[in-house]
């Protein structure tokens, strides 16, 4: 069996205020699944996912990536991290920081050290994943929402990750936008965390699911049969929206 | 700067400036209202030197019913006359490049990257930033919030103080995803793609042909 994509043992983590996010969290994803990350607001859901590239620094505990530590006083082994765990933030105006698409795709492999020719093929490649190749040359701000969001998915994809990571994929997108965004996801052949309130999209998207709540992870198993325990989804404030039933 | 070492009294160079400057704007296809509309900026600027020739000291003119001051008439003249052209290249220069293409050139003259680079991250972000204060506006509005007068500045210096944050937040988010991108530091930029021989000649040519008209004014003005 090839190594797990991603690795959590024992992480706990708390801010520099005292506020202590994560109390020892175990988690462990195979190549290739598609992992839906629950939780109630305040879960320490973004805290996890900014351990997962050593944006936060590990204090307690490990994170591997594909057998790699991450450890964020190594700085080339967390450029290396870097490039293999591809987050994709919620906001697409934090993420496309660059004037045209094209740059802003072009970004993380030129970090990585791609130039001329190579560079070209992987940012064309990236945005025809996500269908926005013909929007190469615009502005990030003349695109619609949606759109900038695939964007935002291509700037990423670019740097050929191993893990893609997408915090709340499906919000404030209209309903064609969302379910495009989900065909794209689906057509991806990467390993996945998807953090999201979504529940629907979560089970139609992922296999698997893990509630965190409180900092500690409650909950692993199939999303199916997370999403029909009902006492569970209580406990931990996840709901399905009204009239939403899973067979 | 040709046109500003130009000595306002030789006047007939600034005819010619003035016939360049519409010439190449008619090249670049920049409609002339959309020139002279955009050259308005200039007004509050050239209020004070339209006043020099009024108040001054030396030499004094009778001109209609105004009585002028001559040295006060030639540098008010002067700086009209020098700012307008001024105005006028930077209006060609804005309309015929992106702002995204200026930034290349001045990477290209060797200005500082992190000046590019700031200079390119405020032009990515002040739509958003305007958005967001649009936002914040229309919220005010929805509440019944009319800024009429000095008290309700407080409100107004709260706003912009949010939006201070706002956007220094965002900041740390942007810079959060450029980090996770593997930032170090530089940002991509096309390879440098050598400038052809043809845009250097036609870049040279602007002010060549300034030149040129300075040097046949002086001679004719000279014999």
């Amino acid at each position: 069996m090839s190594m797990p994509s991603l690795e959590i043992k024992e992480l706990a983590f708390a801010y520099p205020d005292g506020n202590q996010a994560l109390f020892g969290v175990n988690l462990s994803i195979e190549k290739g699944e598609r992992v839906a990350l629950l939780g109630p607001n305040g879960a320490g859901k973004t805290t996890l996912v900014m351990h997962m590239n050593g944006i936060h620094p590990t204090a307690q505990g490990s994170v591997r990536i594909a057998g790699e530590l991450v450890d964020a006083k190594n700085k080339d082994s967390l450029k290396q991290i870097r490039a293999k765990v591809g987050i994709v933030f919620q906001d697409p105006d934090d993420q496309l920081f660059m004037p045209t698409v094209g740059e802003d795709v072009a970004f993380g492999p030129y970090n990585m050290g791609k130039r001329g020719e190579e560079l070209d093929a992987i940012v064309k490649d990236a945005l025809d994943l996500v269908g926005m190749a013909e929007f190469k040359d615009r502005p990030p701000h003349h695109l619609s929402f949606g759109q900038r969001r695939r964007v935002a998915v291509a700037t990423v994809l670019a740097m050929k990750p191993e893990i893609l990571v997408l915090d709340e994929p499906s919000s404030n997108l209209d309903p064609a936008s969302r379910r495009e965004l989900a065909d794209i996801l689906r057509s991806l052949d990467i390993t996945m965390v998807m953090v999201t309130h979504d529940l629907p999209y979560a089970n139609e998207l992922c296999e698997r699911a893990v509630i965190l709540k409180g900092g500690i992870i409650v909950a692993d198993g199939s999303t199916h049969n997370i999403l029909t325990n009902k006492a569970l989804l209580e406990a931990n404030r996840l709901e399905l929206p009204v009239g939403f039933s899973i067979q | 700067m040709v046109a500003v070492s130009t000595p306002i009294t030789q006047w007939q160079a600034f005819i010619g400036y003035f016939i360049w400057v519409l010439i190449v704007a008619a090249i670049a296809k920049i409609p002339f209202t959309l020139l002279f509309k955009r050259a308005l900026i200039e007004i509050p600027f050239i209020f004070f030197a339209i006043l020099m020739p009024f108040f001054g000291t030396g030499e004094r003119f009778q001109l209609g019913t105004f009585n002028l001051y001559r040295e006060g008439l030639i540098a008010g003249a002067g700086i009209v006359v020098k700012g307008t052209l001024g105005v006028l290249t930077a209006i060609i220069l804005s309309t015929s490049t992106t702002a995204r293409e200026i930034l290349r050139g001045l990477e290209r003259l060797r200005l500082p990257a992190l000046m590019v680079q700031i200079a390119s991250f405020m032009l990515r972000y002040v739509n958003v930033v305007n958005d967001e204060m649009e936002r914040m506006k229309v919220a005010r509005e929805s509440r019944g919030f009319e800024a009429t007068g000095i008290k309700h500045w407080r409100v107004l210096a709260t706003a912009a103080g949010a939006l201070f944050i706002r956007s220094y937040e965002r900041g740390e988010r942007v810079h959060l995803s450029m980090l996770s991108r593997g930032y170090e530091g530089i940002l991509p930029h096309d390879e440098i793609k050598k400038s052809s021989l043809r845009i250097w000649v036609l870049a040279i040519l602007y002010p060549a042909i300034a030149a040129l008209i300075f040097l046949t004014t002086s001679m004719i003005g000279n014999k």
